[in-house]
């Protein structure tokens, strides 16, 4: 197989936040009913992760899982994982109704972290992006400026920002006019 | 500024998040159907001043029709509701009548 090359290839953009193009991350769309008992089996025995709740983003010892609709997951794995994943989420699922598909390289991953971090994507998405509404374990799908994206807040506070590769160069564009210096607001930390 | 709740991902979304999907609780005439009645289905419209119900579609988000109602003139919204539904739910209905007692909406009221 070809060599895997993330879109932007570790594109960084130094403002008063870091926006940084996160290089290849494993990534899988699964579709099927949410609230049956053949999914929570399989993501717990593949991942070791839960279902998550609506809008929530969960852990798991292999990856991370996000709900993006109700019917829909995103898992975010190592990249040289998914397509194992893929199949043995599959086998896991059996005769489930599902679908299982590796997305990993129809998507560019982008991190911005700092302490304007939430100015930066506040600036882009009509979303509350205060402290007391958005908060770590959320994912929220929305629009950046003029294209779809869905973003979640870490832990340390940087976020993580998902769209789609046909779009990566734009988004890294907006993010680092958000982020160029003199542009905070000082509103958000 | 238009600010609707989706239905299924429970997010308050300003207008630019969604799109608009045109009337709601249309009923489809397909083959087998006669001129007028085909005509009506795929041309007429309402048109109001005032009550309204409307398809939404959560476009930059989970992706999923929902139906509105709505004031054309105050943009006073009474609530959203998914879409796998012929009418709107009653506490809807009681909400418009509320504000607008007697209204009506082709055969809603």
């Amino acid at each position: 197989m070809s060599e895997a090359v993330s879109a932007l290839q570790g594109a960084v953009s130094e403002g008063f936040a870091r926006v940084k193009e996160t290089g290849l991350r494993g990534m899988i769309t699964l579709r099927c009913d949410l609230a049956s008992g053949a999914l929570a089996k399989a993501l717990k025995a593949v991942l070791g992760a839960k279902v998550p709740g609506q809008r929530r983003i969960v852990d798991g010892a292999g990856g991370r899982v996000a709900w993006m609709s109700p019917d829909e997951l995103l898992i975010l794995c190592a990249h040289d994982r998914a397509q194992a994943m893929v199949g043995e989420l599959a086998a896991a699922l059996g005769r489930e109704h599902a679908l299982v598909v590796n997305v990993s390289d129809a998507r560019a991953v982008f991190a911005v972290s700092g302490t304007g971090a939430r100015e930066v994507l506040a600036k882009l998405a009509p979303v509350d992006l205060s402290d007391e509404a958005f908060q770590p374990g959320e994912i929220r799908r929305t629009r950046l400026a003029q294209v779809p994206a869905a973003f979640w807040i870490n832990q340390d506070g940087r976020f993580e920002i998902v769209c789609f590769r046909s779009v990566a160069q734009y988004v890294f564009d907006i993010l680092k006019v958000s982020a160029e210096p003199g542009g905070e607001i000082g509103v958000l930390t | 500024m238009l600010i609707l709740e989706c239905p299924y991902c429970g997010v308050t979304a300003e207008e630019t998040e969604l799109h608009a999907e045109g009337e709601a609780h249309l009923k489809r005439f397909g083959p087998g159907s006669d001129d007028a009645a085909f005509e009506g289905y795929l041309f007429m419209r309402e048109n109001p001043k005032g009550v309204h119900f409307e398809r939404w579609r959560h476009s930059n988000g989970c992706g999923k029709f929902f139906h509105a109602a709505r004031c054309t003139m105050t943009l006073q919204v009474f609530g959203t509701y998914p879409a796998q539904t012929l009418e709107p739910p009653q506490d809807i209905r009681d909400r418009i009548s509320a504000v607008y007692p007697g209204w009506r909406w082709r055969d809603f009221a």
